[in-house]
C-alpha cells in the first residue's frame, strides 16, 4: 500500500508507454493513421538491415563515451581542486553547480550562439586565428559541439558527487600515505581514486544513461541530428522517424531496442564493473 | 634510531597560540609519553613532529637536524593513528608494503620485510585480508606493522589504543612496549590515559593548555608533582587538594599541625594522595565518609572534611564498609607524603 503511489506513477508513465511501444512495434500503420497492418518482427528486421540505423548505433557509442568522459574527468579535476581549497570553497562550489540548473535545450541554444557560424563569438575568434568553424557542414565539429554542450551541464552534477566523496575520504588515511612517502599525484592515483571508485561507478552508469536519453534537447536545438546524420543518436532517431517521418512502427521498434540496450548496459555494468569496485 | 629535540616550539591557529613553547630533549631509544586532557595540544605537538602541522616558531630536530621545513616523508618517521588509517582497498600485505614500494624497493625485498614484520606481530595468517575483515586489535597490529617495516628513526603514536576495549588495551600496551624495547626506536606516544602514561613511559610529558607542566619519569611525577595540575592528573584516584596555611614553618589544616614546611607563612594548597591517608585516632585530619566503593584489593571511601564542604577520597587496602549515620573518623598522613602548592600559580612549594 505504501508503495502504491510509486507503482501508479510507474504504471502510467513507464509501463503503459513501454507496453504501447512494444505493441506498436509489431505493426505498420497506414500514412493516415486509420488502420495498421500486423507485420510481426518485420519492423525489427528492416531496422537491423538499415545502414542508417547501424550508423546511428556507432554515433551513439562515440557520443556517449565522449560525453561521459567530458562530463566526468573535468568534474573530478575541479572537485580535487575545490577539495584542496579551505577558504572560499563554498563560493567555488556554488559557481560550479550553476550550470546544472540550466535546461539541456537552453544549454544547447547557449552553445549554439557561441559557435554560430555567422554571429557566434567563439567561431569569430576561431576565424581570426585562421580556423574556419562550420558545424553545419562538418560532422566532426558538430559532434564536438553537441558533446561539449551536453557534458557542460553534467560537470556540475558529477562535481557535486565527487566533491562529497572526496570530503568523505578520511584525512588520516591521506596523512598516513604522506608519511609513507607518497606525493600528491601518487596519493591521488593509489589512494584517493580507488576510494572514490563506488562514486565513480555510480556516476558512470548515470552519465551513460544520461547521454543516451537526456541529451535530446541539446541535439535538437544545435544540429537536429545533422549534418548528414552525423549527430543522430538512437534517441534522436526515434524522434526523427516517429514524429518527423511519421513511421510510428519503426520508431516504436527503435524505442524497444533502445530499452533493451539500456537494460543490458546497466546489467553488464553492475555485474562486471562492480567486481572491480573496492569495498 | 635517533634523538629528537623540541626547542621552544609554539603553534598558532590564526591568532590564538595553542602551544606555548615546549622544550624537550629525547634520547636515542627512549619511550616518551605525552599525557594530558583532550584539547591540551598534545596531538598538535605530535603532528608538528610528524610534519602534518607547521611549526609557528621554535625548532624540531631529529638526530640533530632541523626538520621544520621538511615534508613528512623526508623526516624518517612512522606514525600510528588513532583510527589506524589503514588503506581500506589494500590487503594487509599491500598496506604494510606501500611505503616500501614508494621508496622503490625490489619486490622480493618488500615481501621479505613485510613477512618479517608480520612474524613479529603474529599477522602471518592475515596478510591477504582486507582491513575491514580484521578486528580492532588486528587492525592496530597492521598499523604497527606498517610503521615498523620502514625502519624509521622515530615512531609516533597518536592515541593508538583508545579505540580498543579495556582488556585488549592492557594487552596491546604491553605488546607495544615490548616491541619498542626490542627494536630500540625512539618513540613519542600521545595519550589522555594516565594509566597508559604511567605504565609505558620511560619519561612522560604532562601537558595542559599548551604548556608542558612537568617532564619526568612516571615515579618522579607521581612522587613530586611540580604543579597542582600534574598532581591531580597523574594518579588514580586523583590527589585530594585542600585549602591550608603555613604558620611558623608548620602546615596548619583546620587547626591541626600535620607537617613541616620550609616556605614562608600564608595560604597554600595541600595535596594528599588517597592512598597516603591512614586511620589514626590521634590524627589531625577529621573526615566524615559517606560512600564506600569496594574494589577487592582496596576500598575507596568518599566523603567530606568534617565541618566543611571540601570533598575527600581515601583509599584503604582490603575491604572496608561504612555504616549509615557513622560519625567522623580521624586520619593522619606521613609528613613526607604531603604536597604543598602555591595557591595562585599552582607551583610546588617544597623540595
Amino acid at each position: 500500500m505504501l508503495i502504491a503511489p510509486q507503482i501508479i506513477i510507474s504504471a502510467v508513465f513507464f509501463f503503459y508507454p513501454a507496453g504501447q511501444a512494444i505493441w506498436q512495434s509489431l505493426f505498420i500503420p497506414d500514412p493516415f493513421g486509420l488502420s495498421a497492418q500486423f507485420v510481426g518482427l518485420g519492423n525489427f528486421e528492416f531496422l537491423l538491415s538499415d545502414p542508417y540505423y547501424r550508423a546511428s548505433f556507432l554515433t551513439t557509442a562515440v557520443f556517449s563515451v565522449l560525453v561521459t568522459l567530458c562530463a566526468m574527468v573535468p568534474a573530478l579535476f575541479l572537485a580535487v581542486l575545490a577539495d584542496r581549497l579551505i577558504k572560499s570553497s563554498g563560493t567555488y562550489r556554488t559557481l560550479l553547480i550553476w550550470p546544472y540548473a540550466v535546461a539541456p535545450a537552453v544549454a544547447g541554444v547557449l552553445w549554439l550562439f557561441m559557435f554560430n557560424t555567422r554571429v557566434g563569438v567563439v567561431s569569430w575568434y576561431l576565424g581570426q586565428i585562421g580556423y574556419e568553424w562550420n558545424h553545419v557542414l562538418n560532422g566532426g565539429e558538430a559532434m564536438g559541439l553537441v558533446v561539449v554542450a551536453s557534458a557542460w551541464g553534467r560537470i556540475s552534477y558529477n562535481f557535486l558527487f565527487f566533491f562529497a566523496a572526496l570530503q568523505a575520504v578520511p584525512r588520516s588515511v591521506i596523512e598516513a600515505a604522506a608519511i609513507d612517502g607518497a606525493r600528491f599525484w601518487r596519493r591521488f592515483f593509489t589512494i584517493i581514486l580507488p576510494l572514490l571508485s563506488p562514486t565513480t561507478f555510480f556516476l558512470l552508469v548515470v552519465n551513460i544513461v544520461y547521454s543516451f536519453f537526456e541529451t535530446f534537447g541539446v541535439i535538437h536545438t544545435i544540429t537536429s541530428g545533422g549534418p548528414q546524420q552525423s549527430t543522430t543518436i538512437l534517441v534522436y532517431k526515434v524522434f526523427a522517424d516517429g514524429f518527423v517521418g511519421q513511421d510510428l512502427g519503426s520508431s516504436s521498434a527503435q524505442s524497444v531496442i533502445l530499452l533493451v540496450i539500456v537494460g543490458l548496459l546497466t546489467v553488464v555494468q553492475f555485474k562486471y564493473i562492480e567486481k572491480r569496485v573496492h569495498y | 634510531m635517533a634523538t629528537l629535540e623540541l626547542q621552544n616550539v609554539t603553534k598558532n591557529f590564526g591568532s590564538t597560540e595553542v602551544i606555548h613553547g615546549i622544550d624537550v630533549r629525547i634520547a636515542d631509544g627512549e619511550f616518551i609519553v605525552i599525557v594530558g586532557p583532550s584539547g591540551c595540544g598534545k596531538s598538535t605537538l605530535l603532528r608538528m613532529v610528524a610534519g602534518l602541522e607547521t611549526v609557528t616558531s621554535g625548532d624540531v630536530l631529529i638526530d640533530g637536524q632541523n626538520v621544520n621545513e621538511k615534508e613528512p616523508m623526508d623526516r624518517d618517521i612512522a606514525m600510528v593513528f588513532q583510527n589506524y588509517a589503514l588503506y581500506p582497498h589494500m590487503s594487509v600485505r599491500q598496506n604494510m608494503g606501500y611505503g616500501l614500494k614508494i621508496a622503490g624497493l625490489a619486490k622480493d625485498r618488500i615481501d621479505e620485510k613485510v613477512g618479517e614484520a608480520a612474524r613479529l606481530l603474529e599477522l602471518e595468517g592475515l596478510l591477504d585480508r582486507k582491513p575491514r575483515q580484521l578486528s580492532g586489535g588486528q587492525r592496530q597490529r597492521v598499523a604497527m606493522g606498517r610503521a615498523i617495516v620502514r625502519e624509521p628513526s622515530v615512531f609516533l603514536f597518536d592515541e593508538p589504543l583508545s579505540n580498543l576495549d579495556a582488556k585488549l588495551r592492557v594487552q596491546m600496551r604491553l605488546e607495544i612496549r615490548e616491541l619498542q624495547s626490542k627494536l630500540g626506536v625512539t618513540s613519542l606516544y600521545v595519550t589522555h590515559d594516565q594509566v597508559e602514561a604511567m605504565t609505558m613511559a620511560d619519561r612522560m610529558i604532562v601537558m595542559n593548555e599548551g604548556v608542558a607542566e612537568q617532564v619526568g619519569t612516571p615515579l618522579e611525577v607521581y612522587e613530586t608533582p611540580r604543579t597542582l595540575f600534574a598532581a591531580q592528573f597523574i594518579g588514580s584516584p586523583a590527589m585530594n587538594i585542600f585549602d591550608a596555611s603555613i604558620d611558623g614553618g608548620k602546615v596548619m589544616f583546620r587547626g591541626a599541625a600535620i607537617g613541616k614546611a620550609d616556605a614562608g607563612d600564608g595560604d597554600v594548597k595541600l595535596g594528599i594522595r588517597p592512598e597516603h591517608l591512614v586511620r589514626d585516632n590521634k590524627g589531625g585530619l577529621e573526615l566524615s565518609l559517606q560512600i564506600a566503593e569496594p574494589l577487592g584489593a582496596n576500598t575507596l571511601l568518599h566523603g567530606r572534611v568534617a565541618g566543611s564542604e571540601q570533598p575527600v577520597t581515601v583509599s584503604l587496602a582490603g575491604v572496608h564498609s561504612i555504616e549509615a549515620g557513622q560519625g567522623s573518623e580521624r586520619f593522619s598522613v606521613n609528613p613526607s607524603h604531603i604536597h604543598l602548592f602555591d595557591p595562585v600559580t599552582g607551583v610546588r612549594l617544597q623540595r
